[in-house]
């Protein structure tokens, strides 16, 4: 935990933005730079972020402990899911074209999900990789 | 010209052999992993050096725009950075049981704590 | 239509089991997710070979896209014949690691380790299956990565020194690898392992392609613990939970080992790398050191787990033996004794197991009348021990028949020799189990109370001795796939 006064203020008016931030690399991905991996380690360094400059006891406050690994299998089903979808269509793994009327369609739902799932977990792994470290002297 | 042009391999070789040496040279073991991030980077590098194309623009589809620099490569260390993130956290977690376990991450000193059970 | 989807199938059942058992708490319905997972990867296995055997090579493309550009997942009778080796040990190891993981591993961690184990074997059997040299790459690190944790979850201290030192080394060698195939993306612009083979032949003259199959050959030969390169692998067998070093002693090394004939035999050619490179020599000269020095330092072992990873070196220097002959009876021998080691070297861990549940140790002189205490156990291991050895009528004699049998057609008699005191060698370390085991004067003072271990422990233990002579007399599976999948990889190369 951190006591300067300026960090403090200045991490509060940052984090949101950053958390902005990364969801707008999320679902901007489909058509600029972005996606996926790039957002969910944006994401978790809001977090990552907060639990430095306030401890972590004030993460587990606003998320508490027991939901990340739930996260971060959500994620992988989420991904898995959408290859699965495809198979029960008949057509091969992670085909998106199965995954709506319009191939393209299709393909733009698929991106979408499994971009999700990607984000969703390395999100959540992050944060749990952080958390087990800092964590560990308490 | 020819040295010149080659710059970047220059700099992933020194990379490669500094990280390697680290790894191999050092008995810290949480250095060890410093030096197997550095030769992980060093390939990093070798794999984006040759994804450039000369005069090509950023792999984003705009107007005008004909000639791109290959994307596959970079894609490919993305998730080779994934790989070398995932790698970094598990050693350094077993460095830090390793320091639970022995009180100390000195290679010598745990080998020789190990030798005097 | 479920036959199509087959090869997809194989991957990414243990790969959705995983996080399943990341979310449930209970150890024992983890276990039962593992379990079931297990098995359908195992069916599944059993139908891609006869569907392999049956029609030839399969080939399936990821999302649809075709090979080159896309993700392949390719079928060929080698491939085909590990991935059956994968996932059989794997089903027949769970019904055995339940008890044994309750035993060595707290309650609370238990479902950590079957989502690890299963993350595990997805890469395994992914390296295997795959088509593609990079996703090769991202397949062997999802099973080093699992294997590293899942080596640092045994009971000793140094579990963690020994899985620190095998994430340094298989770390460095997976780099090497990721060098490698970045040299050979450099020289063909392609990715795809049956694509590269085609391009290569243009470029095989340049340097890059054989500073790539340099850097190649050492990273795979770190993964598979050829030696000089074998320094983690008797710790991490060592200190890792008796089920875990079965399921590695039994696997990992067989898939690097595979992945070495893949690259060796199918990407750059035998002309490339045994007449441009001098790869039959150094792997000559290595393996025949390696079962030597392995098997000598094997016999001075205290320690029984450390004294069978041993064994395991000399054993992967029998396979890559085979490999440097070159010939299709060589290669006959190497993917013979891919399987029959998995065989041997799975039961013998297992039964170890089996003492460690009890013993709580595997140290020599723990083990003094263990043989009228564990009759089942040690039964078992003495069998296994005959295999490993290589008696005639069990799985050990044909793989080493084979092996001089490929030397002798070579003319290299002396090699024929060695590979003979290889066996002479592990006589020698075997027999010392058995002394300590049935013919020593005195009882050791731990076995007040022993028992035979249970029967869930026992029982898989047995299947795969049984296996060890069943395979060893009816040759018919193992000898025709093998010697198909040898000819498919010399022949393709020429």
């Amino acid at each position: 935990m951190i006591q300067n006064p300026v960090l403090r203020v200045v991490s509060k008016l940052i984090i949101p933005l950053i958390l902005l931030f990364a969801l707008y690399v999320q679902f901007h991905g489909d058509y600029g730079p972005g996606g996926g991996f790039q957002a969910g380690v944006l994401f978790a360094s809001g977090f990552i972020l907060y639990a430095m400059v306030f401890g972590t006891r004030a993460v587990h406050k606003v998320a508490p402990l027991w939901i990340w690994r739930p996260l971060v299998a959500t994620g992988l089903f989420l991904f898995i899911g959408v290859g699965f979808v495809s198979l029960l269509f008949g057509k091969p793994y992670l085909d998106y074209d199965a995954l709506a009327q319009e191939p393209l369609v299709g393909q733009h739902i698929g991106v979408f999900l499994v971009e999700l799932g990607i984000g969703i977990t390395v999100a959540a792994v992050m944060i749990v990789i952080f958390l087990a470290f800092a964590g560990r002297n308490q | 010209m020819d040295t010149f042009g080659l710059f970047n391999y220059w700099v992933v070789v020194f990379l490669m052999m500094t990280g390697f040496y680290v790894v191999i040279a050092s008995s810290n073991l949480v250095k060890k992993i410093v030096g197997l991030n550095l030769f992980q980077a060093s390939v990093f590098i070798l794999y984006i050096s040759m994804s450039s194309v000369k005069g090509g623009s950023a792999p984003i589809l705009e107007e005008g725009v004909t000639l791109y620099s290959n994307p596959l490569p970079h894609v490919l260390i993305l998730t080779a950075i994934v790989v070398s993130v995932a790698t970094t956290a598990l050693g350094l977690a077993i460095v830090v049981r390793i320091r639970e376990a022995y009180g100390t991450v000195e290679e010598d000193e745990i080998h020789r704590q190990d030798e005097s059970l | 239509m479920i036959a199509a989807q087959l090869p997809v199938l194989q991957v990414t059942v243990p790969l959705l089991a995983a996080p399943a058992c990341l979310v449930l708490r209970n150890g024992r319905q983890a276990w039962l997710v593992t379990l079931v997972a297990s098995w359908i990867t195992f069916a599944t296995a059993v139908l891609l070979l006869m569907q392999v055997l049956d029609q030839g090579p399969l080939s399936y493309a990821f999302g649809d896209w075709a090979a080159p550009w896309g993700i392949e997942y390719r079928v060929e009778p080698v491939n085909a014949f590990v991935l059956l080796i994968v996932s059989g040990i794997s089903a027949v190891l769970l019904p055995f690691a339940k008890s044994s993981v309750a035993r060595e591993i707290p309650s609370q961690q238990v479902s950590l380790f079957y989502t690890l184990y299963l993350l595990c074997l997805t890469g395994l059997l992914g390296v295997t299956i795959t088509g593609d040299a990079f996703n090769l790459f991202i397949f062997f690190e999802i099973s080093s990565l699992s294997t590293y944790a899942l080596i640092a979850l045994g009971s000793d201290r140094r579990a963690f020194t020994a899985s620190y030192q095998y994430l340094i080394m298989g770390s460095v060698g997976a780099t090497f690898i990721l060098i490698g195939i970045g040299l050979l993306y450099m020289m063909t612009g392609t990715l795809n392992l049956a694509d590269l083979a085609a391009r290569l032949p243009g470029v095989a003259e340049t340097r890059t392609v054989r500073s790539a199959f340099a850097f190649l050959t050492v990273g795979i030969g770190l993964k598979l613990a050829l030696f000089p390169l074998h320094l983690w692998l008797p710790n991490a067998y060592t200190y890792a939970p008796s089920a875990v070093a079965a399921f590695l002693a039994a696997t990992a090394t067989k898939v690097a080992v595979y992945v070495l004939l893949r690259f060796v035999f199918s990407v750059f050619g035998v002309g490339f790398a045994f007449d441009a490179m001098p790869l039959s020599m150094i792997l000559l000269l290595l393996a025949i050191a390696a079962v030597l020095s392995a098997s000598i330092v094997a016999i001075f072992q205290e320690n029984l787990k450390r004294m069978l990873a041993y064994s395991s070196v000399a054993q992967v220097g029998y396979m890559v033996l085979g490999i440097s002959f070159a010939s299709v009876t060589g290669l006959t021998a190497s993917i013979l004794h891919l399987f029959n080691h998995a065989l041997m070297k799975g039961a013998l861990f297992m039964a170890l197991g089996c003492v460690m549940y009890r013993l709580g140790t595997v140290r020599l002189a723990a083990l003094r009348g263990l043989g009228f205490r564990m009759p089942w156990t040690m039964a078992a291991f003495v069998i296994g021990g005959l295999s490993l050895i290589g008696v005639p009528l069990t799985v050990g004699f044909i793989s080493k028949w084979y092996l001089v049998l490929g030397a002798m057609q070579k003319g290299w008699w002396p090699v024929a020799i060695l590979v003979l005191a290889g066996s002479l060698l592990a006589v020698i370390y075997i027999w010392r189990v058995v002394e300590a085991a049935y013919f020593s004067s005195e009882e050791a003072s731990n076995l007040e109370d022993v028992r035979e271990a249970p029967a869930s422990l026992l029982v898989p233990t047995w299947l795969l001795i049984a296996a060890n002579v069943y395979f060893g007399v009816d040759t018919t599976l193992t000898i025709g796939v093998a010697r198909r999948a040898a000819e498919l990889l010399v022949g393709v190369s020429q």
